[in-house]
């Protein structure tokens, strides 16, 4: 596959997502409004009734419904999709656990805000990281153009027959959601290849027989039913293997797509940037790698080996990655756009501590709590993090393992 | 934790059910079992309306209700339903 010739348009975030869904041929959109997420089913709503996609759009009264519609619709052999944020991710939770185990691959933008109370529109991770544990694959963007990038390949992932597994992509609200970006859009031919029709794998039915696994009246399927002690541990075991699938197939799906986009986010799952020789790195999730290179590179021009890690996968959580990306590091620090309250740091801490604790050689590992509420993180907040990890890298002396910063005392 | 009972990477996919519910004999949940009496029932039918297992049918030849004990599973509801009182429930094994 070459390379595509592509159109740049500006776009936000919301809007390139709503694009990429426009051009996924995907047969049921099932949404609520919520900030700042709303110009994601707005925009697509107004193809819907402008003739320009093929979408059954269903206007529902919440979140949960809006998710359980997409399960059914997704159930039946259909392409869905849906975003959300905050609140509405929150609403949404019993039924991100059906989608999951029902192995329905409805994929989702979550365009991450803070969750009530106080309330709070802006931008941070907390609403996604409550979702850790419910079985869907969670892709994070640090622009709009891997918003609308990810969304492509997203389809293909949870729709891959290894791993039939509901994804979300995050993106930063208003950070990226509202902000106008240059955005290169690939031809809707290209992409509805690209993507392809949705398969299904075969199973056996209650008459003996197998069947696609799709709910049909031509051959009749139960889907999710009651499952006790007998084989609900089974079925569980079952979505764990498919997670671990998952980190080749976004790997694979990543590649294939590079291929005629000419972009590139890491190896798919992580993004190492100048990491290589670096002594120093901070790990962090979201648009905040984009002010994080920024500051790596003015401090590579004074010498200093400093090096960034961008998770773009958070689940499953490519462990290998993380691990060979930070063996030999001198310090490390992990930024948390969410709090794990009583928790021994933010979640993506957790995450990482635990990762390199095989490593023979760990390196000095601490934690910033950053950005809650939408709480601007400026380059020299993040200059500061790295004279941090200089002086820890030179003494080995950690003085606060897990430390809030741009916070006021 | 039975060794005859397929393993995770056997198992269907999401719950699908592979075999029919028709072979699951819901009957033997049953504490309390239906019995009929012939002459104080008006063959209404509000029983096998009710009955929310389908376990009542009445049989033309007959005329009689028939009840499915390999599905009934007691609840009682033709019972409390029935207008004419004809159909009592009674503990498993002291009918």
């Amino acid at each position: 596959m070459a390379k595509v010739e592509q159109e740049i348009v500006p776009l936000n975030g919301d809007n390139a997502v709503a694009y990429a869904v426009k051009q996924c041929d995907v047969d049921v959109v099932a949404a609520y409004p919520i900030t700042p997420q709303t110009i994601i089913v707005e925009k697509f709503s107004e193809y819907v009734a402008d003739g320009e996609v093929d979408t059954e759009f269903v206007c529902v009264e919440s979140e949960h419904t809006a998710m359980t519609c997409c399960i059914t619709a997704s159930a039946t052999g259909a392409r869905t999709f849906t975003a959300t944020a905050s609140a509405g991710l929150a609403l949404m939770h019993e039924m991100l656990g059906v989608a999951s185990g029902c192995r329905t691959p409805v994929v989702m933008s979550v365009v991450n805000r803070a969750l009530s109370a106080p309330i709070n529109i802006h931008c941070d991770h907390s609403d996604a990281m409550c979702e850790r544990d419910i079985g869907w694959i969670q892709l994070y963007a640090e622009n709009s153009q891997e918003a609308y990038d990810s969304i492509i390949q997203a389809f293909r992932i949870a729709e891959n027959l290894d791993v039939m597994l509901p994804t979300m992509v995050g993106l930063d609200g208003f950070v990226l959601s509202h902000t106008l970006e240059n955005v290169s859009i690939l031809p809707d031919e290209a992409v509805k290849k690209f993507v392809g029709t949705r398969q299904v794998p075969m199973v056996m039915n209650h008459q003996g027989k197998l069947v696609p696994f799709k709910l049909d009246p031509a051959n009749p399927l139960t889907i999710g039913p009651l499952d006790l002690q007998d084989y609900y541990f089974e079925h569980k075991r079952q979505q764990e293997e498919s997670m671990r699938k998952a980190l080749d197939v976004i790997k694979q799906v990543h590649d294939e797509y590079a291929k005629q986009s000419g972009r590139r986010y890491g190896n798919g799952l992580v993004e190492a940037y100048r990491l290589d020789d670096a002594e120093i790195a901070t790990i962090c999730i979201g648009s905040t790698a984009g002010t994080v290179k920024t500051v790596v590179d003015e401090l590579r021009e004074n010498g200093v080996k400093a090096g960034l890690l961008r998770m773009r996968a958070f689940r499953p959580l490519p462990v290998e990655d993380i691990v060979s990306n930070l063996s030999g590091k001198k310090a490390v620090a992990v930024m948390d756009r969410a709090c794990s309250f009583g928790g021994n740091g933010g979640p993506l801490f957790h995450e990482i501590r635990h990762a390199v604790y095989d490593l023979p050689s760990r390196p000095k590992l601490v934690n910033y709590i950053y950005g809650l509420g939408g709480r601007d993180t400026p380059p020299y907040m993040i200059d500061g993090i790295y004279k941090e990890l200089q002086k820890i890298a030179e003494t080995g002396e950690i003085e606060n393992k897990v430390q809030f910063i741009g916070l006021r005392e | 934790m039975s060794p005859q009972k397929k393993g995770w990477k056997e198992v269907p996919l999401a719950g699908v059910c592979w075999i029919s519910s028709t072979e699951y004999k819901t009957g033997d949940w049953r504490s309390y079992k239906p019995v009929w009496n012939t002459e104080k029932c008006t063959r209404c039918m509000f029983c096998h309306i009710y009955c929310p297992e389908g376990a009542i049918k009445h049989d033309q030849e007959t005329d009689n209700m028939v009840f499915d004990y390999d599905f009934c599973k007691g609840c009682g509801i033709c019972a409390n339903e029935c207008p004419a009182d004809a159909i009592e429930m009674v503990l498993e094994g002291k009918e």
